[in-house]
């Protein structure tokens, strides 16, 4: 297989795929309706994405990065449909807006491998359901077939499929899931932090394996992690968010060596890399605000060294790259 | 700890079978250590096997007038009767009926009820826990208030209620034959909430898993998803349930039957014989009672004991 | 206030540590052989993937094994006395006056019933011959150290009412506490977002730095290791793999497992391009292959690892247990 960076980072062919316009989506967090009249509290609502918008190209990956509370597994679960947006929408190309996409043409790829494939179920069945689901192909033996293709391409054998799932370690099984959304030949795959689950030496295995198939079957993914240097090494464009914003979108490259937003470069700047032997450090001051009550204007304000009144009074908008008043300045 | 890993695949050896699997699980090695799990298993196994063969097993059938000596009635139990020259194990009642063959019938209809009764209101209750817990928002609220409002009250008053009101409405006739379904439904119905409380519970905690939404994203409907997905995974407490629900549901019904609202005594249950055999009881006839009651409690203590066990056995490693 | 007895010997010694768990199926050595010292004011740093036994080394150190586990050979030494062969009673005392613990979720280390003040006071008072104001103006100066903001109102508050982050600072002010001699830290910033993790981390450096505390720091991750440790030991499948300078193990790997490793994790200053993978994964403890642990994984496995187990063997500054190194190879 060609392997080697500058293959990888060369796909992408430059038309959009999916794309989400401001897209939006509350929580009602309040205590239950009884509680909350005796008590006379107010409704509570949790803002998990206020306005989102970006564009997927089609044999891209297009990452979302950031801590907890900023949102990006909630993207993660309205773009393929799990949940209703609350506002704004999502296309996919050549698809009327508001409308889903053909059944099977959008798959989505779990964080735990240990939850997601059903306990009781065969291998084999586990990878044939979208197939059944879907009844293509129709004929059963060409389903059973196709599960031994599937399994050889992740790297198991056809005899897995006799199997059940606590019969393999957490890498083998995030293969198995990794077969099952394959099996109905999607273009577009959702992937909500594959590899936090695992040890390093078989997140090494399974982001390997997801770049070689995205190269043979010319895949798009959305890849959805907390950690940087796994966003570096498998996104052609990466997106930062915070608090159910973006901050930040631009190609990974661009995004490492140029970033924008004072987000951004205190999250790089705080990763422990194995380049930074015994390196001490000023880290980022405060932790994520609580989503529910975000801070006034831009919500990074209490926590950014570049803040001045404006960022206090008013959102930044986003500009195609950033959301900042201050995109770019140097700390001070 | 965690796990590690499995054997390397490829080598592949073939996945044992559903049964070598199960004498390797730890819930069988948990059963192979605890006695009173075997004993109580050896003992519901036996009363049932000797109630599915009472045809087998009894010397006469106790409920064909032709074959009773009236001759023969209040023998005692291992007495030679004066009469005939026969003894009977367990005595016999006024009408020479054999009281070990009619125990035999009456264990045959109170297993049947029981069981029967837990089918159908393991069934309603795991549907009905599945909807609520899957569905939620007022489908929910609706089964679970309607659970909450049953177990505020006696199962047995229940059962009584739907009994009664049944009664009502059956013409008189065909009453005597309903009974046995009547007081399957009573039964039944006045036990589903605990099995639609635990249910919902589970199907809370699995809906949220990844392999549900998986199966979401795929586009499975939600009918497919509760009874493909979420059913098998939540069956593990409805067992433990069954299994102590089928003693209380026989206790219910024996004691249904002794209010005498339950089986009429030409179809006696051991609810319907203790009822019998306590008019007797004074006089000195003290097997009438005795071995239909002891039978009773043997079989309850039994199964519930087993049920508890499984309890026990399958909670700190469900999952 | 007598530190030590020894002041030139290592402040944790442990040597041949084996531990067992027995079981139905057999007797399984999740520990096998387990040795290295820990130098006072140093940072150990202990990795491995899940189930390496990282985790279960900081327990046997701690006596905090449960059954089924039991320790079946080899010794740990505090200070110069052992310690694996005390009493609970004794045990529990060397915990929190010796040793602190802080655990990967903090709430784990907290009484929910307490005030976090009268937490640490209490510490105090259990281990060290102060009055109860004493050891109050204590709590309050620790919590200062470790950066609670207004710690005299947040004295006072239950550990619920703290942020992650703040929970953990509390944690370690009360490992702190009684002023050990080491600190047994595992998985402290797992928990915890990215730039949470790297306060705690500077925090946790800065002050055993200051005290001149030993540090037992087991984590996943190799990033946290290689800015907080002076020294680092791979675990595999129970065993040390290799331990030496962190520089060393980090640049220089001479077991192959260790080299499969740094390999294997995505860097963020630069692109590699494919990340070298390490075949299989670790093996469950009742299928621990005979000879070297790592050998059906290794891409250079030859006869001999099948046959014998390799000890831990010197190579340039680390030591790693690998024929390889016996060879003069390097991995």
């Amino acid at each position: 297989m060609n392997s080697g960076m500058n293959a990888h980072m060369n796909s992408g062919s430059g038309e959009t795929l999916v794309a989400s316009r401001d897209l939006r989506r509350v929580f009602d967090v309040s205590s239950p309706w009884l509680e909350r009249v005796l008590s006379g509290e107010k409704k509570r609502l949790l803002r998990a994405v206020d306005g989102v918008s970006f564009e997927i190209r089609k044999g891209e990956t297009f990452a979302l990065v950031g801590e907890s509370g900023s949102g990006k597994s909630t993207v993660a679960k309205l773009v393929v449909g799990l949940l209703p947006p609350s506002g704004g929408d999502v296309t996919f190309e050549g698809i009327a807006k508001g409308r889903q996409p053909e059944a099977g043409s959008v798959q989505m790829i779990f964080q735990d491998p240990y939850a997601s494939l059903n306990p009781r179920w065969r291998v084999r069945d586990i990878i044939a359901e979208p197939m059944s689901a879907l009844n293509r192909p129709a004929d059963p033996a060409a389903r059973a077939a196709r599960v031994g293709e599937l399994l050889t391409l992740v790297g198991l054998s056809p005899l897995d499929g006799e199997k059940f799932p606590h019969q393999f370690s957490g890498g083998q099984r995030q293969r198995i899931a990794i077969a099952r959304a394959l099996s109905s030949e999607p273009a577009f795959i959702v992937c909500d932090e594959p590899t936090s689950a695992l040890d390093v030496s078989v997140q090494a295995q399974i982001l390997n394996l997801m770049r070689d198939l995205q190269e043979k079957l010319g895949l798009t993914y959305l890849f959805i992690s907390h950690n940087l240097a796994v966003v570096r090494h498998m996104a052609h464009r990466i997106g930062v968010m915070y608090l159910g914003r973006l901050v930040e979108v631009q190609e990974t490259e661009a995004l490492f060596e140029n970033p924008q937003h004072p987000y951004t470069r205190l999250l790089i700047d705080a990763v422990p890399d194995l380049a930074d032997i015994g390196r001490d450090r000023v880290p980022v001051q405060g932790e994520v605000p609580s989503p529910i009550n975000p801070p006034s204007g831009c919500t990074f304000h209490p926590r950014c060294p570049l803040v001045t009144d404006i960022c206090k009074a008013q959102a930044p908008a986003f500009d195609g790259r950033t959301a900042c008043h201050h995109a770019g300045k140097a700390f001070a | 700890m965690q796990n590690p890993s499995p054997t390397p695949t490829g080598e592949a050896a073939p996945s044992p079978s559903r049964w070598a699997r199960f004498l390797d699980s730890d819930l069988f090695f948990a059963f192979k250590t605890s006695p009173v799990a075997i004993a109580s298993f050896i003992l519901s196994v036996v009363m049932i096997a000797a109630a599915l063969l009472a045809p087998l097993l009894a010397t006469q059938d106790p409920f064909n007038p032709a074959v009773l000596n009236l001759m023969e009635g209040l023998t005692p139990p291992g007495v030679t009767n004066e009469f005939t020259n026969k003894s009977f194990l367990f005595g016999t009642d006024p009408q020479g009926r054999d009281m070990y063959s009619a125990v035999l019938y009456g264990t045959r209809v109170s297993l049947l009820v029981g069981a029967a009764s837990v089918v159908f209101s393991a069934g309603l209750g795991v549907v009905l826990g599945l909807m609520a817990g899957y569905l939620g928002g007022k489908t929910e609220a609706l089964i679970m208030r309607i659970a909450d409002i049953q177990l505020s009250f006696p199962a047995i008053l229940i059962a009584l209620l739907v009994f009664g009101v049944a009664r009502g409405i059956i013409p008189p006739a065909q009453q005597e034959e309903a009974t046995l379904i009547l007081l399957i439904l009573a039964i039944g119905l006045s036990n589903w909430a605990q099995y639609a409380r635990t249910v919902r519970g589970s199907t809370l905690i699995e809906k949220n898993k990844e392999y549900v939404q998986a199966a979401r994203v795929i586009g499975r409907s939600p009918f497919l998803i509760m009874l493909k997905h979420i059913l098998p995974n939540v069956m593990g407490p409805v067992t433990v349930i069954a299994t102590i629900n089928l003693a209380l549901a026989i206790i219910e019904e024996a004691t249904l039957s002794f209010l005498g609202v339950g089986m009429p005594p030409t179809q006696p249950s051991l609810g319907t014989l203790i009822r019998i055999g306590q008019q007797f009881l004074f006089s000195g006839e003290w097997w009438i009672l005795f071995f239909p009651a002891i039978t009773l409690i043997i079989l309850a203590l039994a199964i519930n004991l087993l049920g508890d066990w499984l309890r026990d056995a399958l909670n700190p490693r469900l999952q | 206030m007598t530190k030590n007895n020894n002041a030139s010997g290592p402040v944790l010694s442990v040597s041949d540590l084996s531990l067992e768990f027995v079981t139905r199926r057999g007797v399984l050595k999740a520990l096998d052989r387990v040795s290295f010292d820990i130098a006072r004011g140093e940072v150990l740093g202990v990795v491995g993937e899940s189930g390496a036994g990282k985790s279960l080394t900081g327990s046997a150190i701690i006596g905090l094994i449960e059954k089924p586990g039991r320790l079946s050979g080899g010794e740990v030494r505090l200070n110069g006395e052992r310690i694996d062969n005390l009493s609970p009673e004794a045990m529990r005392k060397i915990r929190g006056r010796k040793i602190g613990m802080i655990f990967q979720d903090p709430l784990t280390s907290l009484n929910p019933l307490f005030r976090v003040g009268d937490q640490i006071a209490e510490t105090v008072m259990a281990h060290m011959n102060v009055s109860r104001a004493e050891a109050r103006a204590r709590a309050l100066a620790l919590l200062t150290e470790v950066g609670i903001p207004a710690p005299e109102s947040r004295i006072d508050a239950y550990p619920h009412e703290f942020s992650g982050g703040m929970r953990q600072r509390v944690v370690i002010s009360l490992a702190l506490a009684a002023e050990p001699d080491l600190i047994i830290a595992d998985e402290p910033t797992t928990a915890l977002d990215v730039s949470v993790q790297a306060q705690i981390i500077t925090l946790l450096k800065r002050l055993c730095r200051e005290r001149g505390t030993s540090v037992m720091l087991i984590t996943h991750d190799m990033g946290v290791i290689a800015e907080t440790a002076d020294r680092v030991a791979v675990m595999y499948a129970g065993r040390v793999a290799e331990i030496g300078p962190v520089a060393d193990v980090i640049r220089n790997p001479q077991h192959p497992y260790a080299a499969g490793l740094m390999g294997a994790i995505p860097a963020l200053k630069k692109n590699v391009g494919r990340l070298a993978q390490i075949s299989g994964s670790m093996p469950r403890l009742n299928a621990i292959p005979p000879g070297c642990a790592f050998r059906p994984r290794c891409p250079k496995a030859f006869d001999r690892c099948a046959a014998e187990r390799p000890d831990l063997m010197q190579a340039g500054k680390s030591r790693a247990a690998c024929w390889l190194v016996d060879q003069g190879v390097p991995a």
